[in-house]
C-alpha cells in the first residue's frame, strides 16, 4: 500500500512538474534558435536538433536594428514593483495589525467591513479601474511616469498585504502583545519589539505577492503609460509585431521572470511554518 | 497595600462583579474558584489588560485604575506558557530590564540569578520551542520574578502542566515567590490543594464576586456558605436534604444519623453536607458502588446511598468492584449543616 502511495504520488508529482518546467526550458531553447530553426519546425534539443544562435540574447544587449532595449523597462519594471511593494507592505502591516488587534466602529462599519473593503478591491475587475486611474494620474500630471504607476500599484498591492498580513496576525497570540505590554513595552513597542520580529513569515509571504503582482501585472502598466515610461510585461509584448524575433523575445521573457525566481529561492526558508514555535502552548 | 474597591468589569463573557478587597505587602493570596468564576477576569482588570467598568484599583494609596499597563508595576503569569519566540532564554528574562532601562551588567546579573532561581542556568542559550512545556513556563516565571514588581500575578500557572511537574512546581513555588516579601502575590487556581498549599490567605470566588476570604485552613474547617464548602472541596462534598425535628438529623427515608439531640438547631429543613473522608468503611448503611477511582495514592469511591449519591476516599489504592454493596458508616465529627438558602448553621451535640 505505501509503495503503491509512492508510486502515485511521484508519478503525479513527475507529470505536473512537466507541466511547470516545460515552458521554461521551450523558451530557454527557443531563446537559442535563429528564424531558420525557428521557421522549420518544432526543435528541442540544441547541436542535435538545431545549431544554437546567441542572437536571442545579444539582441538584447546590444540595442541593435531590432531596437531592443531591455535595460530601461527593467529598471522600471524594478523601481515601481520594489517602491510599490514596499509601500504596499508597511502601510498593509500596519493597517493590519489595527485591524486585527482593536475594534474599530463608525456607525455600521465594523473591522469586518473594513477589511471587506480593502479586499474588495481585488474582487472588482481590473478594467473597471482603468478609466478612473487613468483620469486621476492625467489630472495629477503623472500618466506614463514612475509616480503614477508607483501609485496605482500601491492601491492595487495593499488589499493583498493586508489581506495576508490580517490572517498572519490573527495567528499570533494577542497574550504575546499582552506580555510585552506587562513587561513594560508601549503598544507600539509591543508592535515593534515583539510581534514584527516574529511576523517575518507573514511579511515574506505578503511581499512576495506585492512583488509577483506588481513585477508581472501588464494591464495597468499599458493602459497608463506610452513611451516614456515602459515596464518589462510590455516592453516584450511589444516585441511581437508582423515578424515577431522570438528568440529574442523568449530570452526577455526568460530575463523577466528570473528576479523573482531568485528571490522565491532565497525567502523559501522563511515560508515553511513554526517560526512561532514556542509562543504559547 | 493593593486594595480593591467595588471593582467591575464585563470586558470578557466572564465577568466581576463588585468585589472588594485588601491584599497585605508579603503574603501570598490564593483565589479559589472553578473555571469561569472571574478569577482570571480579576486579574486582567488588575493589571489593566482590561478596562473595569467601575470601582477603583489603588496601589499604596495612589489610584492606578486608568494607568496603562506598564507603569503598573505589575507582573504576571499566565496559564499559557507565553515566552517571546524570537529570544532565547535569556533574553527572554531579560527582556522586562531592558524596559527599564537598566545597565547591561546589572542586567545580565539580575536575569541569570533568577534562571538561576528556577533552575534554567544551563538553558539561557536555548529558544523556547526547544524546551519543555514545564522549562517554558519556568521561562515565564523567572521573567516575572526578575521584573521585581510590586505585584505578581499567576494566573493557574500550573494548569497545563502534567501531574509530575505540578507536584515539583508547587513545591518549589513557595521558595520561589517568597523571594520578594515586599511584594504581593495574587495566585489564582481551581485546585484546593494548590490554594491551600501555598496561600497565606485565601479567596474563593464564585460567579464573579468573592464569597469568602480568611485563613485557608478555617476557612476549609468551617465553610461560611454552601457555595465556599462545595468550592473548597476536593474530591467534592456530598450534600443531603435532610430535616431536624425534635433536635433530631432525619434524612430521606428516615434515616436517621444522630441518635443523641443537636444543639443549636431549630427544627425545618437543612441541608447536610458530609466530606468524603467522613464515611467510612463498615457500619449499617447499605452503599451500592457506581465507580471508583484513584487520585494520587488514594481511592474514591461513588456511591448511591439510600438517600442520595456520594463520595468516599479510602486511603491506599483499594479495588472495589462496580455494583458491589458496601455497608459504610459517617463520621459525624465533621458534619457540615446548612440552611435550605445554604448559609451555614453551626452547631453541637449533646
Amino acid at each position: 500500500m505505501t509503495r503503491l502511495y509512492h508510486i502515485i504520488k511521484y508519478v503525479f508529482l513527475i507529470t505536473w512538474s512537466l507541466f511547470v518546467v516545460f515552458p521554461f526550458l521551450w523558451a530557454l531553447s527557443t531563446s537559442f534558435k535563429d528564424a531558420n530553426a525557428i521557421t522549420s519546425g518544432a526543435r528541442y534539443l540544441p547541436w542535435v536538433e538545431f545549431k544554437p544562435s546567441t542572437i536571442g540574447w545579444s539582441s538584447l544587449f546590444a540595442g541593435d536594428s531590432q531596437g531592443i532595449n531591455i535595460i530601461d523597462p527593467f529598471i522600471n519594471s524594478a523601481q515601481v514593483t520594489l517602491i510599490a511593494a514596499f509601500i504596499s507592505l508597511v502601510l498593509g502591516t500596519l493597517a493590519a495589525y489595527g485591524l486585527s488587534r482593536y475594534k474599530f466602529r463608525a456607525g455600521f462599519v465594523k473591522n469586518s467591513d473594513i477589511t471587506f473593503f480593502f479586499i474588495s478591491q481585488r474582487v472588482m475587475p481590473p478594467i473597471v479601474l482603468a478609466i478612473p486611474f487613468f483620469l486621476m494620474l492625467k489630472e495629477i500630471n503623472a500618466l506614463d511616469s514612475i509616480l503614477g504607476l508607483v501609485i496605482v500599484y500601491i492601491a492595487l498591492l495593499l488589499p493583498i498585504a493586508v489581506w495576508v498580513m490580517i490572517d498572519f496576525f490573527e495567528s499570533i497570540p494577542r497574550e504575546l502583545d499582552e506580555m510585552a505590554m506587562i513587561d513594560g513595552c508601549t503598544p507600539v513597542g509591543a508592535f515593534f519589539r515583539v510581534i514584527l520580529p516574529n511576523s517575518i513569515a507573514g511579511l515574506v509571504v505578503a511581499g512576495m505577492f506585492c512583488l509577483i503582482f506588481g513585477w508581472n501585472d501588464f494591464f495597468f502598466a499599458f493602459i497608463l503609460t506610452f513611451t516614456e515610461t515602459q515596464l518589462l510585461p510590455v516592453a516584450i509584448v511589444s516585441l511581437n509585431s508582423s515578424v515577431t524575433p522570438w528568440w529574442s523575445l523568449s530570452a526577455f521573457a526568460l530575463i523577466s521572470v528570473t528576479p523573482l525566481a531568485l528571490v522565491a529561492i532565497f525567502v523559501e526558508r522563511f515560508m515553511a511554518r513554526g517560526t512561532l514555535a514556542g509562543a504559547v502552548r | 497595600m493593593l486594595s480593591i474597591k467595588k471593582l467591575s468589569s464585563s470586558q470578557s463573557s466572564l465577568k466581576l462583579e463588585g468585589v472588594s478587597a485588601k491584599f497585605d505587602k508579603g503574603k501570598i493570596y490564593t483565589i479559589l474558584g472553578r473555571t469561569g468564576a472571574g478569577k482570571t477576569e480579576l486579574l486582567r482588570t488588575l493589571i489593566g489588560l482590561d478596562e473595569s467598568d467601575s470601582g477603583s484599583i489603588h496601589l499604596d494609596d495612589i489610584d492606578i485604575t486608568h494607568l496603562p499597563i506598564r507603569v503598573r508595576n505589575m507582573a504576571m503569569v499566565y496559564q499559557q506558557f507565553i515566552n517571546y519566540p524570537h529570544l532565547n532564554v535569556l533574553e527572554n528574562v531579560a527582556f522586562p530590564l531592558y524596559r527599564q532601562k537598566i545597565n547591561k551588567n546589572d542586567l545580565l546579573k539580575r536575569a541569570r540569578a533568577a534562571l538561576r532561581l528556577v533552575g534554567l542556568s544551563d538553558f539561557e542559550e536555548r529558544m523556547p520551542a526547544q524546551l519543555s512545556g514545564g522549562q517554558q513556563q519556568r521561562v515565564a516565571i523567572a521573567r516575572a520574578i526578575v521584573k521585581q514588581a510590586r505585584i505578581l500575578l499567576l494566573d493557574e500557572p500550573l494548569a497545563n502542566l502534567d501531574y509530575k511537574l505540578r507536584e515539583q512546581l508547587r513545591e518549589e513555588f513557595p521558595r520561589l515567590l517568597h523571594k520578594n516579601s515586599d511584594g504581593i502575590i495574587l495566585y489564582t487556581t481551581t485546585e484546593p490543594a494548590e490554594a491551600m498549599q501555598l496561600g497565606d490567605e485565601l479567596i474563593v470566588m464564585h460567579e464573579g464576586k468573592f464569597v469568602a476570604q480568611g485563613d485557608p485552613l478555617l476557612l476549609f474547617k468551617d465553610p461560611p456558605n454552601l457555595e465556599v464548602a462545595r468550592i473548597i472541596s476536593d474530591p467534592p462534598i456530598s450534600i443531603f436534604e435532610a430535616v431536624i425535628s425534635d433536635g433530631k438529623l432525619s434524612f430521606m427515608n428516615g434515616f436517621r444519623l444522630f441518635t443523641n439531640s443537636l444543639n443549636g438547631l431549630k427544627d425545618g429543613s437543612v441541608k447536610v453536607g458530609i466530606r468524603p473522608d467522613s464515611f467510612e468503611l463498615g457500619g449499617d448503611i447499605p452503599a451500592q458502588v457506581k465507580l471508583t477511582e484513584f487520585s494520587g495514592s488514594d481511592t474514591i469511591v461513588h456511591l448511591r446511598l439510600p438517600f442520595g449519591d456520594a463520595t468516599m476516599l479510602l486511603d491506599g489504592i483499594q479495588t472495589i468492584n462496580t455494583d458491589r454493596t458496601l455497608k459504610i458508616s459517617i463520621n459525624t465529627k465533621h458534619l457540615l449543616i446548612f440552611s435550605p438558602q445554604g448559609k451555614t448553621i453551626s452547631w453541637r451535640t449533646n
